[in-house]
């Protein structure tokens, strides 16, 4: 009976008044996905709209400064129209939900990127969008919010809760079951219930196809290891999927650890988290001993997220990806190291992956190859890391 | 005949919802005793809180935060239950989330819920598609899992009805808990899909609030639940609210015979 398990995890564990919606999308999604009109046009919107493929840039000088251990490249996500990779899954989504028949899209967001990315393709499409925030997230990213409203999209500063991230994903499907008729909802995630995690894969499995061409064709051999971050897990799971049966590559997603593991102000699911059953899935979540939710931490709003996606918890159980915790210091010097040896300014979120490179790499060798994934652009953080340096107050 | 089943015989049945310790759990222990004695309630729905209750409007989600805020843990409301249970017989359900029954460890959970008298579990994030974890347990402790229909549920209404226990709880309107002006939804349609699969009550409850609600919702169905209407008294007396909550449930339990 059950659908959408990776291993135990996953699942659909929703209000009644969702379900007949989950099935509908689900049928939709198992059509289009096999449909060349369908997948013609998203290809023509990936690349003459968001500026596919991204290019995959080798890091000469922060290899060399990491002592020439592995050479390090960076997938450049981050030049990907709207800022980051959530534009991928975003096309897709938009796209489907006008296939059948929507006009109108909600969407949760933390650091604001998915919002701008569903408001962008909304405005493209001709659709009514919806974004719920963290009251708490419309402050550190203010620039976001003026962005997601200049692109026509309302957007609804959430209060409930602890105001980030997991309390506008259950804001935006409180939203669902009010709507549904019209409405889809694009989770920005590889999370909630199915279909959702295998839609949002697919449609960023294109990170990963991509990674591995240009890979193959500069170096002619596979990485040894995939870096990536990981909050809910999407731009990794982009990164990871086409690598999954390639044993000998490391995939390695770079939790937010916030100001540590071992303090209550961590978003590290993996590391901190149990199983539980949340926001319509069975996975690993930050919790206490009666179940309920912790109030997670860290200064990436993209990342401060309590859960995992389901995929990503079973490659976990299986020991098929491996993941690690970085502490917002260590993700706001590599933001600031690649900005001064790279000349790219990474998102806070990609810097904690970034940050896991400089301590990989010196225990590689020279013939061994890292690919970092560069999910998005830092512009949106520099004035929340000028604060955190207590350094000038830019105004946003 | 069980506890449940009994509060539906030969009457239409009230049943209002309280969220466990909001504002404290001696509160909430005199609430369960006067909504049976002053107020006639024929079956009690005890909310467990939790900390993102998805299915909640503003008003229920409020009540979770200040009971969790206060201390209330699963443990604590079950020692509660065990002592309402020696002064009264009157039927209970738990209405709470999928992780607070799982994280607690599933048959941990329903074994002590059957050891202090609970009858029922009412598990809004669980639809049909994944209830068999949750429901081959409440099986084995003799438990009602409660099943929700909804006004979207159309041609699934067969398949949830025919595997339904307890009663099956229509949810009126889409959207979250909270009172509503109006209802619109057909519920004499969608309760008679569910009598031709299985002679099970149906109680109505999201968006009632009024007496005039509650009778209309009685006409096409078995009973109805009254939640957010109840938690704003508590909010509003916080521990003065019993008198007021008693003479509100009086109130609906007369409009509903």
């Amino acid at each position: 009976m059950t659908k959408g398990r990776y291993g135990i995890h996953g699942g659909q564990y929703i209000p009644e008044t969702l379900m007949n919606a989950v099935i509908e999308l689900e049928k939709a999604y198992n059509y289009y996905k096999n449909d060349k009109e369908f997948n013609d046009e998203l290809n023509t919107l990936l690349n003459e709209y968001a500026g596919r493929p991204s290019l995959l840039y080798y890091a000469a000088r922060m290899t060399e400064d990491l002592g020439g251990g592995a050479k390090i490249y960076l997938k450049r996500e981050d030049l990907n129209h709207t800022g980051a990779h959530k534009i991928n899954n975003v096309l897709g989504q938009v796209l489907l939900a006008k296939k059948m028949g929507k006009t109108r899209v909600i969407a949760e967001t933390g650091a604001g990127q998915h919002g701008v990315a569903t408001a962008t393709a909304a405005a493209l499409m001709g659709m009514e969008c919806e974004v719920f925030m963290g009251k708490e997230d419309t402050e550190r990213q203010a620039l976001n919010v003026y962005r997601m409203r200049l692109l026509g999209a309302q957007v609804h500063a959430v209060t409930s809760g602890t105001g980030t991230l997991k309390d506008a994903v259950s804001e935006t499907m409180r939203e669902w079951t009010r709507r549904i008729d019209d409405t889809h909802y694009v989770l920005g995630s590889c999370m909630g219930p199915h279909p959702f995690p295998q839609i949002v894969r697919d449609f960023q499995a294109v990170i990963s196809k991509e990674i591995k061409e240009q890979i193959l064709e500069k170096e002619g051999k596979l990485p040894d290891a995939v870096l990536a971050c990981v909050g809910g897990g999407s731009n990794a799971i982009g990164a990871f999927y086409n690598f999954i049966e390639d044993e000998g590559v490391r995939l390695i997603g770079c939790e937010a650890a916030g100001r540590g593991v071992n303090t209550a102000e961590t978003a590290a699911t993996i590391a901190t988290g149990k199983l539980g059953i949340f926001h319509g899935m069975k996975s690993y979540f930050c919790q206490d001993e009666y179940g309920q939710i912790a109030p997670v931490y860290s200064i990436s709003a993209g990342l401060d997220y309590p859960g995992i996606g389901p995929e990503h918890a079973d490659l976990y159980d299986k020991g098929r990806a491996e993941y690690v915790a970085i502490t917002d210091d260590e993700a706001v010097d590599a933001f600031e190291y690649l900005s001064k040896l790279e000349g790219i300014i990474p998102a806070i979120e990609s810097a904690h992956a970034v940050a896991y490179a400089r301590k990989l790499a010196p225990t590689m060798g020279k013939d061994q190859i890292i690919v970092i994934n560069i999910s998005g652009r830092g512009d949106k953080d520099c004035a929340a890391i000028a604060r955190y340096r207590g350094g000038e107050d830019l105004h946003e | 005949m069980s506890r449940i089943q009994e509060a539906f015989k030969g009457k239409k049945a009230f049943i209002p919802f309280v969220t466990c310790g909001d504002p404290d759990l001696e509160t909430t222990k005199q609430i369960v005793y006067e909504m049976e004695k002053a107020g006639g309630a024929a079956l009690i729905e005890l909310g467990i809180p939790f900390s993102d209750p998805t299915a909640e409007g503003p008003v229920i989600q409020g009540a979770n935060l200040r009971a969790l805020t206060g201390g209330v843990t699963t443990d604590k409301i079950f020692d509660m239950v065990k002592e309402i249970r020696q002064n009264t017989q009157i039927p209970l359900v738990f209405m709470t989330y999928a992780n607070v029954v799982f994280s607690y460890g599933t048959e941990r959970f329903l074994e002590k819920a059957k050891n202090v008298g609970m009858d029922g579990l009412i598990l809004p994030d669980v639809p049909f598609e994944e209830k068999e974890e949750f429901d081959i347990v409440c099986k084995k402790y003799g438990i009602d899992l409660i099943s929700l229909i909804a006004p979207t549920s159309h041609d699934r209404i067969r398949m949830i009805a025919k595997e339904a226990s307890g009663f099956v709880y229509c949810v009126s309107s889409l959207g979250v808990t909270g009172t509503r002006s109006s209802i619109t939804t057909d519920i004499g349609a969608m309760v008679k899909l569910v009598k031709e699969e299985n002679d099970i009550p149906c109680a109505v409850g999201f968006g009632i609030s009024t007496p005039e609600q509650a009778a209309k919702m009685c006409q096409n169905a078995d009973g109805a639940i009254v939640g957010s209407a109840i938690v704003k008294l508590c909010e509003k007396y916080g521990k003065d609210c019993v008198p007021y909550v008693a003479e509100y449930v009086k109130s609906m339990v007369e409009a509903c015979k």
